[in-house]
């Protein structure tokens, strides 16, 4: 999330002050992610010494209105116009524990998947009840809805992870072949077939 | 006060021998008045079975169902009959409303067939639809509705005998995603006035919607998010004689 980017788009419409970029910030994301007023003056100075934005000379920051330039709205076109960052695929912590899981015990890591499903789904009520209240903003609702499709998509992995465990399926083909068995296989199981 | 649905030690198996099939083992799960349950689980893995067996349309191969402390096996035909129709109601992936009758129409259908006066069961069926938000579409046919509203409809259907459990399988299964989340408000919002809901889905976003996920797996629960414990004590008491 950039910070530096929203508060110069919430400059686009009009000169404002910190807190008041503060309330609007957090108005606009469905109150879903509170903002230190600290952490907007800071950024706002940073602003201000790059050139994107001008501030009103007063000695108190809090009375300072803040005004975006030329290059700040330039920047700021540019900014939204950009494509996300979304190659090379995030390190998820998830996608790794499930990964790890698997190739260590692909039967036993059913649960492990089970045990993150179910985490996934308390995830999704909590968001759920915010959007169940008739009182939330559409700003709320679309916030909520960003973070559900997100743990929904989680889920749906999860999902056809358990089906691929419950086929059987070796999962991690062997590096090196060890003593004629397959890496990943379980001991016991090794056992069982000699 | 009894929970409106109890499921205790209920098992149900098809076939025999090397063929039989374990469609459900030792599933036990009640329902608490208010309280708005989903069951997910794989293809496969009981869900349709299990909510059959809830609404008494089919017969477990052992363990009791009970009703508002009914148990269903000691009914006769015609008592099941009864108690099915005033008791639970039931909501199904399409809307299985009849296009020749007005939502109104649709919605009284169950108390007319109990014997309520047309203008009382059109009286009752009004108040269910404005109850849910519908009252302005009251006389409109099943066609000049959305999806989402014919569903809302069947739900008032469901709930206009003054029946407390609604079962429903697959609910938004037909249905986008804006008119699906209306449905599950409705149905979010019934369970606020009392009803019970059991809604059998594979879809993460509906089950969010309910206060808690029962997950099957070959016949049985393997896991379920925060369980309220206000009836657990019944799940292990004897069974009614």
């Amino acid at each position: 999330m950039s910070i530096r980017h929203s508060l110069l788009a919430l400059l686009s419409t009009g000169p404002k002050y910190g807190q008041q970029l503060k309330s609007e910030f957090e108005s606009r994301t469905g109150e879903l992610w509170p903002l230190n007023v600290g952490q907007v003056y800071t950024t706002l100075n940073r602003l201000e010494r790059d050139g994107l934005v001008s501030a009103a000379e007063e000695a108190d920051a809090a009375l300072r209105p803040y005004t975006i330039t030329p290059v700040g709205q330039a920047e700021l076109d540019a900014w939204l116009k950009a494509p996300t960052d979304s190659e090379p695929p995030p390190r998820d912590e998830l996608v790794m524990k499930i990964m790890i899981a698997a190739s260590i015990d692909p039967t036993g890591s059913i649960d492990v998947v089970q045990s993150h499903r179910r985490h996934l789904l308390e995830g999704m009520r909590r968001y759920t009840r915010l959007k169940a209240d008739d009182s939330a903003s559409t700003a709320t609702l679309m916030m909520c809805d960003a973070e559900l499709f997100r743990l929904e998509g989680a889920v749906r992995w999860l999902d056809s992870v358990d089906g691929r465990l419950r086929s059987g399926a070796v999962i991690v083909a062997p590096a090196v072949p060890a003593a004629g068995h397959q890496a990943m296989v379980r001991p016991e199981a090794n056992e069982v077939r000699s | 006060m009894n929970p409106p649905l109890l499921l205790r030690s209920v098992s149900r198996t098809y076939g025999a021998g090397a063929r039989t099939v374990h469609a459900l083992r030792d599933v036990s799960l009640h329902i608490g008045a208010g309280e708005f349950v989903a069951i997910m689980g794989p293809s496969g893995s009981g869900k349709s079975t299990l909510l059959t067996i809830a609404g008494g349309m089919e017969t477990p191969s052992m363990g009791n169902v009970l009703v508002d402390g009914t148990d269903i096996a000691g009914l006769s035909r015609s008592a099941l009959a009864r108690l099915r129709r005033e008791r639970i109601g039931y909501v199904f992936q399409s809307f299985n409303l009849l296009p020749a009758l007005t939502a109104a129409e649709n919605v009284a259908m169950p108390l007319e067939l109990d014997g309520v006066k047309r203008k009382e069961a059109r009286r009752r069926s009004v108040v269910q639809l404005e109850t849910l938000g519908l009252g302005d579409r009251v006389d409109q046919f099943p066609d000049d509705l959305s999806g989402g509203e014919q569903q809302r409809v069947a739900i008032a259907r469901a709930l206009v005998t003054g029946g407390k459990l609604v079962l429903a399988d697959e609910p938004t299964g037909a249905l986008d995603s804006v008119n699906g989340e209306a449905v599950m408000r409705t149905l979010r919002r019934a369970c606020n006035d009392g009803a019970a809901a059991m809604v059998v889905t594979h879809d993460a976003q509906l089950a969010a919607w309910a206060d808690r996920v029962v997950f099957l797996r070959d016949g049985r629960i393997v896991d379920q998010t925060e369980t309220d414990p206000g009836f657990d004590h019944l799940l292990t008491s004897q069974a009614p004689s």
